[in-house]
């Protein structure tokens, strides 16, 4: 009678607890982006908590257009005019940014091709680098005396200066993207239209655009994205003045330079300190929202 | 013999003509930025020499260099990668090899597109309110890197997800036959073939980081500071706010100066952009599989 050999099936020896280590720790990593993003709630909310309860009177502060914090008799807290501002720039900066990324995205995508197509990609990857302080200083700088010139106006940092800056960098970006989304459509679908007699051009507009619709649309939502959270560029693009913009030729201020430009001369936990991290408050939700409708969009394409 | 017929010419007119116009709406986008670049160049490259490079600014800021301002971007760099690196590399690891795909992880995607998509001015607000006020580490290196770590964390994970899926599942498949635990394989087999594309995704990341201004603005950079800064609970100044400072805060300054910062900046980035490309092209010449 021979004894039935024991066969140990227990696997845990020393690399599978290692094995688990590594899973907890980098499930740790894997949560990072979520603890990150409730961080940033938490803590903006924290500072601007006080203000949203004590000083805000949310019928002025979206209503009003006068941002004049610093008044010791009477501050007032409107970011009408400072919507206003964002709103017209990243809205000019579209009506550049889309048509050039789109039809760029389409000619690096469908026409070009081998070593050309590879040295504009590359062009438009870097294009997409430059830091956003550089562009500002170029507003600043290269674009203002162009449109004093060009369009015989006083000042030049205006929503048109702004809004050309913002537009030169978002395209890239957007371009990229887009590219990305004309790239996600099969080669089958392209060959089928070939198929059957359909031109470049017949399968570029009746073929791929419709197909890559949603992607399209989820890139014109990230430029929008950007554009509207920008802060150095506009900063020193848009002349910086509280204003209600009724054409191109006026200077604007927007809600992340009014940020930006205030934050360093406010005193931790006064109202006006406060009233910086409600507009900041006001971003987060917007960009939130934003993002997670491209993020939708983009999905649908997937899922449909 | 295939015979063209008159509407063979005309459809080829009409596809010559759409790829005119889509080729001058890319040259209509690029030519402009070249144009602005080569300004860039034509009125800054006049101070630029290695004097610039290595000397601090004197009288008033209006004359000398941006040594003080390059080592200060280097110190903020270097800080916020080694925060960010680590927790950008587990998160690649855990959403790639880890994950399964439902709604936790989808979460954990939308989180990593938010954090991307945030304005960075936001950024700023909480690293002022976290890590300036809350914890207590006043304006200093190390709240302004953990400010830009996470504002850049998401350019580590998106990057170093793709190069880890990019490893062909059979590569794993095979280690695991082998018996090879998950870590194992990661750590043997998936890793090895894939840290050239991450080291690419960490440029990125440097080149990123180097140029933002905002996040740093009230965190931990200042205008101007006679001292170098010898420890991460220094105040320092950077390379974008100088860029900043001397375009707009300082009166006085001559013309050429603040391009030739720009320049320093605008160089810093697109040699480090263009690392990564090379490096990626590169890779893609000599993939094995």
């Amino acid at each position: 009678m021979s004894q039935a050999k024991h066969i140990d099936f227990d696997r845990r020896n020393r690399d599978w607890y290692v094995d688990k280590v590594v899973q907890f720790i980098v499930f740790f990593g894997g949560i990072s982006a979520i603890v990150f993003i409730i961080g940033i709630f938490v803590f903006i909310t924290k500072e601007g908590l006080g203000f949203i309860f004590d000083t805000m009177d949310p019928a002025e502060f979206f209503g009003s257009p006068y941002w004049e914090p610093s008044d010791e008799d009477a501050p007032e807290y409107g970011i009408l005019a400072l919507i206003a501002g964002t709103a017209s720039v990243t809205g000019l900066a579209l009506v550049v940014a889309i048509p050039f990324s789109l039809g760029s995205a389409i000619f690096i995508g469908e026409f070009a091709t081998g070593k050309f197509r590879e040295f504009l990609k590359i062009l438009v990857e870097l294009l997409a680098a430059i830091p956003s302080v550089v562009w500002g200083f170029i507003g600043l700088t290269i674009m203002n005396p162009i449109i004093i010139d060009v369009f015989d106006v006083p000042v030049g940092l205006t929503v048109l200066n702004a809004g050309i800056i913002l537009g030169l960098m978002t395209a890239p970006i957007m371009t990229s993207i887009a590219e990305d989304a004309l790239k996600a459509v099969p080669d089958r679908y392209r060959e089928a239209a070939e198929a059957m007699g359909a031109t470049r051009w017949q399968v570029i507009f009746k073929v791929v655009l419709p197909a890559a619709k949603n992607g399209l649309l989820g890139a014109v939502l990230l430029g929008v994205g950007r554009g509207f959270g920008e802060t150095m560029a506009v900063l020193l693009a848009t002349g910086h003045s509280v204003n209600i913009p009724t054409s191109v030729f006026d200077s604007v201020r927007a809600l992340t330079a009014t940020i930006a430009a205030e934050l360093g001369e406010t005193a931790v936990g006064s109202d006006h300190y406060q009233a910086l991290f409600t507009i900041g408050i006001f971003l987060f939700v917007i960009t939130f929202i934003i993002n997670l409708t491209a993020d939708l969009v983009v999905r649908g394409v997937r899922n449909g | 013999m295939f015979q063209e017929t008159a509407l063979n010419v005309r459809d080829k007119k009409v596809q010559g003509l759409f790829r005119l116009i889509f080729l001058m709406m890319t040259l209509l986008l690029i030519i402009p930025v070249l144009t602005i670049l080569g300004l860039l160049i034509y009125k800054g490259g006049g101070v630029l020499s290695w004097d610039f490079l290595f000397t601090g600014p004197t009288d008033g800021m209006t004359a000398g260099g941006v040594f003080p301002a390059l080592l200060g971007t280097v110190w903020l760099v270097s800080v916020a990668l080694v925060i960010s690196v680590p927790i950008g590399i587990a998160a690649a690891i855990y959403l790639s090899e880890y994950a399964a795909d439902n709604w936790f992880t989808r979460i954990i995607n939308l989180a990593i597109i938010n954090l991307a998509g945030v304005p960075s001015i936001v950024h700023a607000l909480f690293g002022v309110g976290a890590f300036v006020v809350f914890f207590g580490f006043g304006t200093s290196i190390l709240a302004a890197s953990l400010t830009l770590a996470i504002m850049t964390l998401p350019v580590v994970i998106v990057s170093t997800r793709e190069s880890l899926q990019a490893v062909p599942q059979a590569f794993r498949e095979a280690c695991w036959s082998m018996g090879a635990t998950r870590w194992q394989t990661i750590r043997r087999v998936v890793l090895p073939n894939s840290v050239s594309g991450i080291l690419t995704g960490v440029i990125l990341e440097v080149s990123r980081t180097t140029g933002e201004t905002a996040p740093i603005m009230f965190t931990g950079a200042v205008f101007f500071t006679p001292f170098l800064p010898q420890s991460v609970f220094d105040q320092t100044m950077a390379m974008s706010l100088h860029l900043f400072v001397v375009a707009t805060q300082v009166p006085g300054v001559p013309e050429e100066l603040p391009f030739g910062v720009a320049l320093v900046l605008i160089g810093m980035v697109l040699v480090m952009n263009s690392v990564s490309i090379a490096f990626r092209v590169y890779l893609r010449g000599r993939k094995k599989w």
